[in-house]
């Protein structure tokens, strides 16, 4: 079997992860921030210890400034209901995915002025008309770091620039680019980050979150829920400070285990060498599918403008078919159609059809990518 | 020796101020919030009261904000 669905989500993760899992279970079963004793605590250290690792990760200053949510698409809907009022203006790409756009259209019936910028065909934002589009007063800018259908990689450190010039916040999807590609959100301008934990970070599904600035201003960001914090327990109103303002509820213990475990495999490996490791992949997919007669790759097609996610189709098969006949007769593992984010294969004309995504993680080998490299052009002759 | 806890607003700060003390080789405990106290969180930090005033830089080069510091009786 070739796994290459690892924009889905990544496998296999590593041991450490399952471990550090099982062991949270087993030793350390108690809620965290909840009661006093010895296996709370024990849970509470396990949950601090990734939100370090998660604070080292991205250069946030302050480890009570990361969130955990359940996942991205969670995070992206806490800051973007959180700051957004009616009156509001909002800008975005039309890269985006749907965990960004349906809450903004969403917001946008509720009065928030949505503008969404159309990026170019393979994906590269038009940074002139995206300039142009974020007026003087904007709230927010929201953008995907790196595409999840093309894997086109957002400019973030110009497109800050922009947002803060016309004094709006930056709010960055890194589901696709957390633990991958480099992110410092001080270096880079990024007010917000959501990230997600099964994917770049080899963490389990269920556990992701949100990384707050130091310039936002949390008294104007509202919690999207209330509820038990373990904290203020005498009051009926949800307290002010973090992360417990945005935590509400047990949280995901072991998923956070899990994702800590997760971090300390990547910062040990190092994201260069897994980066190295992606893009070697990703060139060898790109190269021999472009040799392939009949086969039409999307996005950028410069592994260095890109993480490791690459879109095709086959001239006369549906990608459908193409999927199927990869699994049942290549044992090879590929993700089909619209990635949840039609918005993007409008803009580089793959709707409504889609396409199909090969997505090679860290455990990916270049043997393996040759292998399925083999199957689609039998594929595509047959 | 008597002792004092430090109190928190939330059990996060708790854990900051533990990994900054333990760091610098004190020997401090968190326990559950003695009920008498009036605390937002309910894990509190235990110390020996003697080093009261040795441990309040340390929490401030770390900003970990503290609500209240009580003598344990």
């Amino acid at each position: 079997m070739i796994y290459l669905d690892n924009a889905a989500t990544s496998w296999p993760k590593p041991p450490e992860v399952l471990k550090a899992m099982s062991d949270l279970l087993e030793r350390a079963g108690g809620n965290p921030g909840r009661s006093g004793h010895r296996l709370s605590i024990a849970a509470a250290r396990v949950v601090y210890d990734t939100r370090e690792e998660v604070a080292l990760l991205f250069n946030c200053s302050d480890p009570l400034r990361v969130i955990f949510t359940a996942n991205a698409t969670y995070a992206l809907n806490q800051a973007l209901y959180g700051l957004l009022k009616p009156g509001d203006r909002a800008v975005t790409t039309s890269m985006e995915h749907n965990a960004t756009m349906r809450p903004l259209r969403d917001l946008e019936k509720k009065g928030v002025t949505l503008v969404v910028v159309p990026c170019h065909k393979d994906g590269t934002i038009d940074l002139p008309a995206f300039a142009a589009a974020v007026t003087p007063g904007t709230r927010l800018v929201a953008l995907i770091h790196a595409s999840n259908i093309a894997g086109t990689i957002m400019p973030l450190a110009e497109v800050a620039e922009i947002a803060h010039g016309a004094g709006a916040l930056m709010l960055v999807d890194a589901a696709q680019s957390a633990a991958v590609l480099p992110i410092d959100i001080a270096a880079m301008g990024i007010d917000l980050l959501a990230f997600t934990g099964h994917k770049g970070p080899l963490g389990p599904t269920g556990i992701g979150g949100l990384v707050i600035g130091d310039k936002v201003d949390t008294s104007q960001m509202a919690p999207l829920a209330r509820g038990g914090t373990g904290s203020q327990s005498d009051r009926e109103e949800q307290p002010e400070f973090l992360p417990d303002k945005y935590e509400s509820g047990t949280p995901n213990a072991v998923g956070i285990a899990g994702l800590g475990a997760g971090l300390q495999f990547v910062r040990k490996t190092g994201t260069t060498a897994i980066l190295d490791h992606e893009r070697q992949l990703t060139e060898a997919l790109i190269e021999g599918l472009m040799n392939i007669r009949g086969v039409t790759v999307y996005g950028c097609r410069e592994c260095e403008k890109s993480v490791a996610i690459v879109s095709f189709t086959v001239k006369g098969k549906t990608v459908s078919e193409i999927g199927q006949r990869l699994d049942e007769e290549y044992g090879i593992l590929v993700r089909v159609g619209l990635h949840c984010a039609p918005v993007a294969h409008r803009t580089m004309g793959t709707f409504p059809e889609g396409t199909v995504r090969l997505a090679p993680g860290f455990f990916t080998t270049l043997a393996e990518v040759k292998t399925t490299l083999k199957a689609i052009e039998r594929l595509a002759r047959l | 020796m008597s002792n004092g806890v430090i109190l928190f607003h939330t059990t996060a700060m708790a854990m900051k101020a533990e990994k900054a003390l333990t760091k610098e080789g004190f020997q401090v405990t968190l326990v559950p919030t003695p009920r008498e106290f009036s605390s937002d969180c309910g894990i509190a930090l235990r110390f020996p009261w003697s080093l009261a005033e040795a441990i309040k830089p340390i929490l401030q080069n770390a900003a970990v904000e503290v609500q209240a510091v009580q003598k344990l009786g």
